[in-house]
């Protein structure tokens, strides 16, 4: 019991901060613009592929940053020549193109990495056993992950607190026109966010591409889960998005390693049931085979009930 | 001034419903009548051009249904291929039911998915519709999504993957059908494309149906009125996830299988495709959109292996360049048929179409040479393209296809300018004659 509840704590803990990667950049979009990027996720993906391209060119180092940096170069132009020419049209047709982009961003990695999963095997630098945890090793690329994604909240938190485009950031984070009315560049200002949050996206993906098969349909794969942590963790905050992630990583790892269901709940108590009995089916569904449905079920019942989500500032 | 325009426009506006009443009258009994023949028009006589058809019919009704939320309400909706399944699955469960006896004739198994639909458009409406905009969006994916793990969960009820199969044929005949051929299921879906058509444009035309445009232009306004904007909101959801059901019925009946598909974001993400890129600012827009993507769907899909990928380009171009999707292009050019304007907008087409064209074809060949080389790698990099016989590991076609794309993209650019200026003359002389019109009106 002790072992099968610390390594899935482990486990949950590595799941958590990998979604806080992928998420903290779409946080500060989301709460800024109200935008549903659902072409964050793909750009995540474009991470787990430049990474992966580069990786074979120049070695997996100059990757780690080159890929990032290439992402967010994307997500600028996107800001700048997509997303500011839909903004007039309302948040439908933003959303609708984000949707567009997250589609063609799928068939052109499969234009050019074809359909099947391509081989980015952790390079060998990283691929270590960090330390051995109930015989289970930890891989070393799985810490280093831990590490960028601690760094990542660390620096994040301090560049939104102390310095002074952050402090101008959180302003617009919920007074965009207000900022705007003192003679910032809120437009700049948008494209920097969408640029810093693309590249952190594409740094998860470099790391992400490690941990799940490089394939067009990795975006699809992390696509839902990411709202699901931004809504939670609450609009504009970071604290929010680490947390909800950490919560989300480890339900969901727990959950899958749970193999018991309503039925040995019943028998525990006594209560009869059997094949003839109504809702069977229902009932003998596993807490694991359950787990996929825990955070949408989370992400509605958040909306419903608190659509500010856990530490947000105000309602979605 | 402004005061006065809104006094005058009510009579005015109930002239044009009672014309338009008579108009639309005509134009359901000439729709019935093309519905009636397409089937034996040369091309489409065939169990290929029939199954087409059936497709199309399906799709036209998902994609309406799902136009009734976004068109109409403003409501977008990622999650709602969730009616559609579930409107399928209670069918294909009615078929089963039916193929153990059940004395129900296969013609009636649609209403079984539209009450799916409805219940569940109920179910899930009562609490997605308390918001509207992106925290609707929201819900209507977390409810997708869980939909979709759900079917997993649940093998018994859905079958997983392989889905449930049923068989339309072993079932009471009425009128002598017995769906053995594709043409009785097209006629089937035919007459339920068009009832169903007829009824969402019903509810259109209701206090509710308006309402639900209020809703969407200005929610506050409406419910300075003293309406309840969540209510009109979700009795737009639930009749739309009952004609969601329908269509899913109708799918159910076609194929004879419903699989967790049915109700994937997949599915949800191709009926808004169709409905927005046949527009959803016209009620037709929708049909449009759901006839041109099954086409593209069926007969390109044959000839290339990226379909998807320009569709997804076609997409992208639809929300840039023409919020109002096909239908509204459509509806554009026929407000400006009649000025003497119209033809240089006709010439000033033909001049863009040819660096359109260059531009295009630089395009497909790069875009064709890339999916070879990395998704078909078995076949070979020769390769024949639009009749031009090239090898793409040689450096020489991507150069010339490149060429092609940038030469035809800034000729294209310097040639557009033409378009626009014949555009806005064309367009100054249409206003000036429903401005002489509308006078002669007056008096």
């Amino acid at each position: 019991m002790l072992e099968l509840t610390a390594v899935s704590l482990l486990n949950g803990v590595v799941y958590g901060l990998l979604l806080f990667m992928l998420t903290s950049g779409l946080t500060l979009i989301f709460s800024m613009m109200g935008v549903l990027n659902f072409a964050h996720a793909s750009v995540f993906m474009l991470g787990a592929y430049f990474s992966f391209q580069f990786g074979r060119w120049v070695g997996f180092w100059p990757a780690l940053v080159l890929a990032p940096l290439a992402c967010g170069l994307i997500g600028a132009a996107i800001e700048r020549y997509g997303l500011r020419r839909v903004h007039s049209k309302g948040h439908v047709a933003e959303i609708l193109f984000t949707f567009g982009l997250a589609y063609l961003i799928e068939e052109v990695v499969t234009m050019l990495w074809g359909r099947n999963a391509v081989a980015n095997a952790v390079p060998e630098a990283i691929d270590f056993s960090l330390f051995t945890l109930f015989g289970t090793s930890f891989p070393a690329y799985k810490g280093l992950m831990m590490a960028i994604s601690v760094a990542m909240f660390v620096g994040l938190y301090l560049g939104l607190k102390r310095t002074r485009i952050g402090l101008i950031i959180q302003a617009a984070l919920t007074h965009p026109q207000m900022v705007g009315a003192l003679g910032h560049d809120v437009p700049g200002l948008f494209v920097l966010v969408f640029a810093v949050g693309s590249a952190l996206a594409g740094l998860a993906g470099v790391i992400g591409g490690f941990m799940w098969l490089t394939q067009p349909t990795l975006a699809h794969f992390v696509g839902p889960i990411v709202f699901v942590v931004v809504v939670v963790g609450g609009l504009g905050s970071l604290a929010g998005a680490l947390i909800a992630s950490m919560f989300i990583g480890i339900l969901q790892t727990f959950a899958v390693a749970i193999d018991s269901s309503l039925l040995d709940l019943f028998r525990a108590l006594g209560i009869a049931v059997d094949r003839a009995s109504p809702f069977y089916e229902l009932y003998s569904i596993k807490v694991a085979t359950a787990a996929p449905i825990v955070p949408y079920l989370l992400l509605v019942l958040m909306l419903i009930v608190r659509p500010r989500g856990l530490l947000g500032t105000r309602d979605v | 001034m402004k005061n006065g325009t809104t006094l005058a426009a009510p009579p005015l506006a109930i002239a044009g419903a009672r014309a338009k009443g008579a108009s639309s009258y005509k134009a359901w009994v000439a729709t019935a009548a093309i519905l009636a023949l397409l089937p034996h028009v040369p091309g489409l006589h065939s169990d290929f051009g029939h199954s087409m058809l059936s497709q199309m019919g399906i799709a036209a009704v998902f994609a309406l249904s799902f136009n009734m939320l976004l068109g109409q309400t403003g409501l977008l909706s990622f999650g709602h291929a969730v009616y559609f399944g579930l409107g399928g699955y209670a069918a294909i469960h009615l078929m089963r039911a039916i193929n153990h006896g059940l004395p129900i004739p296969m013609p009636f198994v649609p209403l079984a998915g539209a009450a799916a639909g409805l219940l569940f458009g109920i179910l899930f409406g009562s609490v997605s519709t308390r918001r509207s905009g992106t925290i609707f969006a929201l819900i209507s994916l977390g409810v997708g999504e869980l939909v979709y793990a759900a079917t997993f969960m649940l093998p018994g009820l859905f079958g997983g993957e392989e889905g449930i199969t049923a068989n339309r044929t072993r079932a009471p005949a009425l009128f002598g059908l017995s769906f053995g051929s594709q043409l009785q299921v097209y006629y089937v879906i035919a007459v339920w494309a068009l009832v169903a058509a007829l009824l969402m444009r019903a509810f259109m035309r209701t206090p509710v149906g308006r309402m639900c445009n209020a809703v969407r232009d200005n929610p506050e306004r409406a419910e300075f009125v003293g309406y309840n904007t969540q209510h009109v909101r979700f009795f737009a959801f639930a009749a739309a996830g009952m004609f969601a059901g329908l269509a899913g019925g109708l799918n159910a009946i076609n194929y004879e299988i419903v699989a967790a598909d049915s109700v994937s974001a997949q599915r949800s993400g191709a009926v808004l495709l169709m409905a927005y890129i046949g527009g959803v600012t016209h009620f037709a827009g929708p049909v449009v959109g759901a006839i041109a993507l099954t086409w593209l769907q069926i007969s390109l899909s044959a000839y290339s292996a990226a379909w998807q990928l320009y569709l997804g380009l076609f997409f992208m171009a639809i929300i840039l360049f023409a919020p109002s999707g096909l239908a509204g292009l459509i509806v554009m050019h026929g407000a400006i048929l009649r000025t003497r304007a119209f033809g240089a907008v006709l010439a000033s087409y033909v001049i863009a179409l040819v660096p359109a064209l260059v531009m295009a074809t630089g395009a497909v060949l790069v875009i064709e040479m890339c999916y070879r080389v990395s998704t078909q790698a078995e076949l070979g990099t020769r390769m024949r393209l639009l009749g031009i016989s090239l090898d793409a590991a040689t450096p020489w076609p991507w150069l010339f296809a490149g060429a092609l794309l940038v030469v035809g993209f800034f000729a294209f650019r310097a040639t557009w300018g033409r378009v626009a200026a014949a555009w806005s003359r064309a367009g100054d002389e249409a206003a000036g004659e429903r401005a002489i019109a509308m006078e002669r009106g007056e008096r």
